[in-house]
């Protein structure tokens, strides 16, 4: 499996530390109990694609929101979290 | 003062030739990471210009400057090489003493490489920077005229000579054959 990291291009998965879906990047805020056990404990499992968060651990360090088809492992888009994170958030609120 | 003898990171370990090839230590006066403030990249790069002669190179690049040259290093991160860093609006550190520099040169140095990282070397120009691994080291390689650089942390210095040179050793009695 290859991805497409935004700055440094294809690489080697070995090159990537995987985290999980990409639930993680959507932090609820302090005091939100609901928010605090989805984000720590329920997760979808989902057939086909889904976003997931990786990072480029052992290249340029940078966290990667990544497009993935669960089922055939086909890598759809690449994009860097830093850039994805802030809107995913104003979006939530 | 006592004047203390500094000992480089590979000392007693280069340099190493197997056949025409060659891997030397090379020894920096300083290495500086240069990470910019959000948003301060241009003031970073003009304090620099004036300090190094090279500002801030694109993602995967380095810039030679007449007093140093500069080297993307990551993701918002930037190397100082032999350059002065005045005060920038950037988070900077002193690295000069935590890493391993390495030149591997010679015919066939991209050979030597392709048994130990998963880098696409044919796509490297002179001037390239890429950040990969080495074996199982986390590493900054950098193209140069006739060769490569190589640098990992310091602590590594044994394994990466020893890695490098038998991947060299096993090249060139190929390339005698």
């Amino acid at each position: 499996m290859r991805i497409s990291c935004p700055l440094c291009g294809e690489r080697d998965r070995r090159e990537f530390y995987y985290l999980g879906s990409d639930d993680y990047a959507n932090r609820p805020d302090e005091g939100d109990f609901d928010g605090i056990h989805h984000y720590l404990h329920l997760r979808d499992n989902p057939f086909g694609e889904g976003r997931e968060m990786w990072q480029h651990e052992a290249g340029c360090g940078a966290w990667i929101v990544v497009t993935r088809n669960m089922t055939t492992h086909e890598i759809i888009a690449c994009e860097l979290a830093s850039g994805t994170a802030p809107q995913a958030r104003g979006a939530k609120a | 003062m006592v004047d203390l003898i500094a000992k480089s990171p590979a000392e007693g370990l280069l340099p190493v030739t197997h056949g025409d090839l060659t891997l030397r230590e090379l020894v920096h006066d300083s290495i500086t990471s240069v990470a910019p403030f959000n948003g301060k990249e241009k003031t970073v790069s003009t304090a620099l210009k004036r300090t190094v002669g090279a500002g801030l190179p694109d993602v995967g690049r380095l810039l030679a400057g007449d007093k140093g040259e500069v080297l993307w290093s990551g993701h918002g991160q930037y190397f100082v090489l032999n350059g002065k860093v005045g005060k920038v609006n950037a988070a900077v550190t002193d690295q000069s003493d935590a890493w391993t520099c390495v030149a591997l040169e010679g015919p066939g140095a991209r050979d030597v490489l392709a048994r130990l990282c998963p880098l696409n070397f044919g796509a490297m120009n002179e001037g390239d920077v890429a950040r990969s691994l080495i074996g199982h080291m986390s590493a900054i390689i950098i193209a140069r005229s006739d060769g490569y650089d190589l640098m990992v942390f310091r602590a590594f210095a044994k394994t990466l000579v020893h890695e490098v040179a038998q991947a060299m050793r096993s090249v060139a009695a190929q390339a005698r054959l």
